[in-house]
């Protein structure tokens, strides 16, 4: 597969010196459904509006199939954007606001005709051409501004959080019908979210950024069992992150104890962070365990129960299908493989 | 329902000053000095079309470009910084707090024929220019009094459009042009038709500019009312249906305006 988008070194800088994205370098591959994942304030926007063209960077070059396009204009880049709000024309209906693009081009009649018609056949908006938008559910303004971005047959839909503010189910039932649209068209998606979940659902790829900067990029499984430091760990999902060192290859020393893992390569005694997801940790009788604690609180979570059990020197949190009582003196275990080691997020970021 | 009776005082109030009065104007309109019904008055306006057509003529280049010069200002002024826009909204209202008679006179001497832009000409040799007493400066006078009225109701239109419906239309193919012409103008058409009733109405009726900026030759209908109730052809007959046909006037212009406006449009 080919690159169609490119980003190389990237720094945005706004007036007030206030650095946005310092240093992002990226490719996005042809016919690929690529998710900028991130908390809010960490550049995935400012990095979907330069490839919008809203936005030029400071510094660094973006290309688009191969050619340079840091100052071409929106209107002449071969892509569309679904905004956070949709952004739809309120002085136009349904009809209007899908061949908005058409119109602007000068397309045929009849070829506008039929190509709002597919798009509101794809978007299941049959019969509401004349409906005025203002009068659409939020669901349905969300269709509204998929159909016009992808009426133009842009090469990449850019997404910046559209289903935010649906609810719960509507967006579940969102994520699989964009990511069956995605399929279908064999176009290539640029999404941005906060949503972890949303992120693993949908994506062939995950960019996890943060402060600007680019923290990982894999497939959602990569991410999510391999994380490359504590901050993607804890953001991807919930983690227990507690303070350790390595005296050696496939030992960890942390919480008191030395612990048998699989991670090698780190200097000796190196400080590191060792990152267990909750669904990981096994209750055991306390008196067979290396590891013990009071369990503090128990959260009903639905699937599972969500236990913090206070250890000697951090608190655990352990998802589990059965749940012990609050007070409950209870021993903790994990298997090499659950522990995750990585370096320090500190020496990291810079 | 009880809050129905808050608007009762409005109701008095539009009844003894709006209602009764524009009976009166009906009354004298249709009546001799007498009392007996008449519609002498009425036909007698035809005399002064060529008063109405000026007036009409005067008052609408004056809209008009009052609409062109206020909306990019009012455009401006809407995308600045929400505290730039208090200060700059306040240096578009500061003339109308000066009194209008007094913002009319300094007009007066500024276009005078020995006023201080012919004095400024002639000091760099050129040929004083005949600006007082025209058509031309009776239009600037309309256009500087009432161009307020125009930006503000541009501007408040205009500073409800969202900043991202004109990163959609640039998404979607529209340079600044088409931006313009696509989702600016349709989205403050309101905003037009309302600057234009506001500027309109006031103009066609106005007989201090006339008076001050255009001297005796440019008469427009506010002068020829007046003279009807306060000047030697005394005749508040003929004033009440001169009153009565501009009425109509408006209120027929008005009714073409608001076709225009999407609110009142059939949805398509």
């Amino acid at each position: 597969m080919e690159n169609i988008i490119s980003l190389k070194n990237i720094i945005v800088e706004f007036e007030e010196g206030e650095k946005i994205l310092k240093n992002i370098s990226l490719d996005i591959k042809d016919k690929e459904f690529v998710t900028f994942l991130g908390p809010s304030g960490c550049g995935k926007t400012t990095t979907l509006r330069i490839i919008a063209g809203f936005l030029e960077p400071t510094s660094g070059d973006v290309f688009f199939d191969g050619q340079r396009i840091n100052s071409l204009p929106p209107h002449k880049r071969n892509v569309n954007t679904v905004f956070q709000r949709y952004a739809l024309f309120p002085h136009l209906n349904v009809y209007e606001n899908i061949a908005f693009g058409l119109r602007v081009k000068k397309v045929p009649e009849k070829e506008i005709v039929n190509r709002v018609g597919e798009m509101l056949e794809l978007v299941n908006l049959k019969g509401f051409e004349k409906r005025s938008v203002n009068r659409l559910s939020g669901g349905q303004q969300q269709r509204v501004a998929i159909a016009r971005a992808l009426v133009n047959r842009p090469k990449v839909l850019l997404l910046d959080e559209p289903l935010g503010a649906l609810d719960l189910k509507l967006r579940k039932e969102m994520q699989i019908e964009l990511r069956k649209i995605q399929q279908e068209l064999e176009l290539t998606f640029v999404y941005v979210t906060h949503d972890q979940e949303e992120a693993l659902t949908m994506s062939d790829s995950i960019v996890v950024m943060n402060n600007g900067y680019i923290q990982q990029i894999g497939t959602p499984t990569d991410i999510y069992n391999e994380p490359i430091n504590a901050f993607v760990a804890d953001f991807i999902g919930e983690s227990n992150i507690i303070s350790g060192i390595m005296p050696q290859d496939c030992v960890a020393e942390f919480a008191g104890n030395r612990f048998e893992c699989v991670d090698k390569g780190f200097a000796p005694n190196e400080r590191v962070d060792v990152v267990i997801r909750p669904e990981d940790v096994k209750i055991i009788p306390a008196d067979k365990a290396k590891l013990t604690g009071i369990v503090e609180s128990v959260v009903f979570k639905g699937v599972h129960y969500e236990m913090i059990v206070d250890g000697v020197d951090h608190k655990w949190m352990i998802h589990s299908t059965k749940a012990e009582p609050a007070g409950a003196m209870i021993g903790m275990t994990f298997a090499p493989f659950d522990i995750h080691i990585m370096k320090k997020a500190e020496e990291n970021a810079e | 329902m009880k809050p129905k009776y808050f608007s009762a005082p409005y109701l008095v109030w539009m009844i003894v000053f709006i209602l009764v009065p524009l009976l009166m104007i009906a009354y004298f309109a249709f009546t001799t000095d007498g009392g007996a019904f008449t519609i002498k008055h009425v036909s007698d306006v035809g005399q002064y079309a060529n008063i109405f057509v000026r007036s009409i003529w005067l008052s609408l280049i004056a809209t008009a470009i009052c609409l062109v010069v206020a909306y990019p200002v009012a455009f401006i002024l809407s995308r600045m910084e929400k505290h730039k826009q208090g200060t700059m909204l306040m240096i578009v209202m500061l003339p109308m707090w000066m009194n209008f008679l007094l913002r009319t006179y300094a007009w007066m001497t500024l276009l005078g024929n020995n006023g201080l832009i012919n004095h400024l000409l002639g000091m760099i040799g050129f040929e004083p220019l005949k600006m007082i007493n025209t058509s031309g400066a009776v239009v600037l006078g309309m256009v500087y009094n009432y161009l307020p009225f125009m930006i503000l109701p541009l501007y408040s239109v205009m500073v409800k459009i969202d900043n991202s419906l004109f990163e959609a239309a640039s998404d979607l193919g529209c340079n600044s042009a088409s931006t313009l012409f696509r989702v600016v103008v349709p989205l403050s058409m309101p905003g037009i038709t309302s600057g234009i009733t506001m500027v309109f109405v006031p103009a066609i009726s106005t007989f201090i500019i006339s008076r001050m900026l255009g001297g005796g030759s440019n008469l427009l209908i506010g002068d020829l009312i007046e003279m009807q109730f306060l000047g030697n052809a005394y005749n508040p007959h003929l004033g009440a249906a001169i009153s009565l046909v501009l009425m109509v006037i408006i209120l027929v212009i008005m009714t073409v305006m608001n076709q225009f406006d999407p609110d009142d449009q059939v949805l398509m």
